[in-house]
């Protein structure tokens, strides 16, 4: 039952500022995920709430309660680190159940069943006895989790729990912990990732970060079809969002761009008449470009790369701008390099940003 | 089947051939090396241990005359029925010297540790100027012997020293102490000196062991709210010990052949006089070389017999905290 509020939350290393005044409400069961590319401040954010690093300004509440200068076992929390941060020299059992035996309070028998508990929801019992070093990469992390589900806390907190683990595993883990999700309703769940389809699939709502700020809040599909601004338009999807640099033509009810070195575009977005003839930058996923006439174009152009990926086909196409549009198309649409090709999309699914990369809301 | 097994026991033949060229060429390599430890380490170590059982002396070595183990023991029935009994073994003055370089090893080695232990903790955690802080501390380790015991017998120099001054001056001593030849205080003198030259080694060598150590676990063991003394105990000191072990072996092998600390601090000192000292002054000084090279061969054995106990012992795991 414990909600996060961070209300200008700074960090900064000497003269390098690392986080420039973070507002966020987290609500109580939760589950949030951090996302951004290296070195936005995700996981600095993380361990400030952790209470590994200092706040240097802005407060910090869990449950009501400020806790900048609170020690991080005093917090309520718990952490899973990426790279397990297990003790080598203590057995599975020892090393879930080394926080509460020297922390004193619990009695033997409750830490004794805490940890067969927990061992039990891993799937973990007959590795007990077993030292970290006879485990494989995702059993530890098992372990990981275990430990912290041990401390019975009010948040979780996870920093890229699966990036050292393989593909098929790192699917594994990501159902296994929306599992743990559910099943330990009313724990807020906090989670670092720099993965996107962790973020998506994970997260109530993500919170993107770039540069040390916030650039949006929001639940996946909000952030994917709505993203507030080039940023998160470009983050969020893979391959990322096609954008080019346009001209405003028009605002109002028939609004219209001119992306760099193609055609009239008419849009859906919603521009004020005052935009008309300023720049902004026009964009449009992969995945809603579809194979037009030559009449409705929005792009033609020749193919340069095609990719075959088995479930689609990723299509690189020159259409005369400085990077080349991407298509996603069904894997049995037949198109080959050099060939000729006319791209399109739906009104709906076209996004425009001002000068600024801030986007216009679309109708 | 008969295929696959000709294939197998093919590839069989071929990997053994690869492994003896391998074998060979290592051999290669360390022949360079076998042949000067055997020049410089083996050939004089078998010569002290046969003129241990003869009756050379220093003057005419080439006279030297097989006794068997008289230098080590030997008994005489005088006329009158009384037992003589002599040789290094009944020697109270050798088994002086055994407890002393025994004495000695315990001491500093221990407080060596202790305090060795100390600085790399200081040295592991983040500061300003570290990297500085880590090479000067290295100063102790690479003066000479020779010189810093010299420096440390100016020091504590009964007349002249700046220690008696200092302590002096403090009023900590009412009159000058003549600290390396004060049978009181001569140990106390040469465990200082030693245990100030050696802890740096010591502390590099644990600091190592403390980098092995993940820092992450340390981020844990502070969620789970582990008291930072408690931290040390169970995780820090179980993690360093495969490290400490062998930087405690390396220390006792030295502490346990010291010479020239003593010989040029404390010469003549019976409180300080070491196995390897004794075993010098029966050599050169007394001309009684088979008894000197007999200590020598002893020392050589009870140095051999202590380090294999502690490798049983604490489980040395010279293969590295894996």
């Amino acid at each position: 039952m414990a909600g996060l509020l961070l209300r200008g939350v700074k960090k900064s290393y000497g003269t390098v500022k690392v986080l420039h005044g973070i507002d966020l409400d987290i609500k109580s069961g939760e589950f949030i995920v951090f996302v951004g590319p290296s070195g936005c401040g995700k996981s600095t954010l993380l361990r400030l709430i952790a209470g590994l690093e200092d706040i240097t300004g802005g407060t910090l509440q869990i449950d009501g309660q400020v806790v900048n200068q609170l020690a991080p076992s005093k917090r309520g929390i718990a952490m899973v680190f990426q790279s397990y941060a297990l003790y080598p020299h203590m057995t599975v059992y020892d090393n879930m159940a080394f926080g509460l035996k020297l922390a004193k309070g619990t009695p033997q028998s409750d830490i004794d069943r805490r940890v067969r508990e927990a061992a039990d929801i891993l799937q973990i019992t007959p590795y007990l006895d077993r030292l970290p070093k006879q485990l494989s990469g995702g059993q530890r992390q098992r372990v990981a989790i275990g430990r912290a589900i041990v401390r019975d806390p009010k948040v979780f907190l996870f920093d890229e729990p699966l990036s050292n683990l393989d593909a098929a595993l790192r699917v594994a883990t990501r159902i296994e912990i929306n599992k743990l999700h559910e099943r330990m309703a009313g724990v807020t769940m906090i989670y670092v990732t720099h993965d996107q389809v962790e973020a998506m699939t994970l997260a109530d709502r993500i919170v993107v970060l770039n540069a040390g700020r916030v650039e949006q809040v929001g639940a996946p599909m909000e952030l994917y079809n709505f993203p507030a601004n080039l940023f998160v338009a470009r983050f969020l999807g893979s391959p990322s969002m096609n954008t080019i640099p346009c001209a405003i033509v028009a605002g109002g009810a028939e609004a219209s761009v001119q992306p760099d070195g193609c055609a009239k575009i008419s849009v859906s977005a919603v521009i004020p008449t005052t935009a008309a003839g300023k720049r902004g930058t026009f964009g449009v996923r992969p995945e809603d470009l579809i194979l037009a006439d030559g009449q409705d174009a929005i792009f033609t152009g020749t193919i340069d790369i095609v990719e075959q990926l088995g479930e689609v086909t990723l299509i690189y196409v020159d259409v005369g701008t400085a990077e080349p549009i991407v298509a996603k198309v069904d894997s049995d649409v037949e198109v080959a390099k050099g060939q000729k090709i006319a791209l399109t999309a739906e009104k709906r699914h076209l996004h425009v940003f001002d000068e600024n990369g801030v986007a216009y809301p679309r109708g | 089947m008969a295929v696959a097994q000709s294939a197998d026991s093919d590839e069989v033949s071929a990997g053994s051939d690869l492994f003896r060229q391998r074998i060979r060429s290592a051999w290669l390599f360390l022949a360079p090396m076998l042949i000067v430890l055997a020049l410089v380490a083996g050939w004089p170590l078998l010569r002290s241990i046969y003129f241990s059982f003869t009756n050379a002396s220093l003057t005419n070595l080439d006279a030297a005359q097989w006794v068997g183990f008289e230098n080590y023991f030997s008994m005489t029935t005088l006329k009158s029925g009384r037992v003589l009994y002599d040789g290094l073994l009944v020697d109270p003055l050798w088994w002086g010297s055994v407890w002393n370089t025994v004495r000695f090893t315990i001491v500093s080695v221990t407080l060596e540790t202790i305090f060795g232990m100390v600085v790399a903790l200081v040295l592991n955690a983040e500061f300003r100027g570290r990297g500085f802080v880590r090479a000067a501390i290295l100063v102790p380790w690479a003066i000479p012997t020779i010189v810093s015991a010299k420096m440390w017998a100016w020091m504590l120099n009964d007349q002249f020293g700046i220690i008696n001054d200092i302590l002096l001056n403090l009023g900590l001593i009412s009159q000058k102490i003549a600290w390396t030849a004060n049978p009181d205080t001569a140990m106390i003198a040469v465990l200082i000196v030693d245990i100030w030259k050696t802890t740096p080694f010591m502390a590099l060598l644990i600091l190592a062991g403390l980098q092995m150590i993940p820092g992450d676990i340390y981020e844990a063991a502070k969620i789970d709210g582990v008291h930072p003394v408690k931290v040390f105990w169970k995780v820090t000191l179980p993690l360093v010990r495969p490290a400490l072990m062998v930087a405690v072996i390396f220390r006792m092998l030295d502490a346990l052949r010291i010479f020239d600390l003593i010989y040029v601090l404390t010469a003549n000192n019976a409180q300080t006089k070491t196995m390897s000292v004794f075993a010098r002054e029966n050599l050169f000084d007394f001309d009684k070389f088979a008894y000197g090279s007999a200590a020598s061969t002893m020392l050589f054995l009870i140095l051999t017999l202590i380090t294999i106990v502690y490798i049983i012992v604490g489980k040395v795991n010279f293969e590295g905290g894996r």
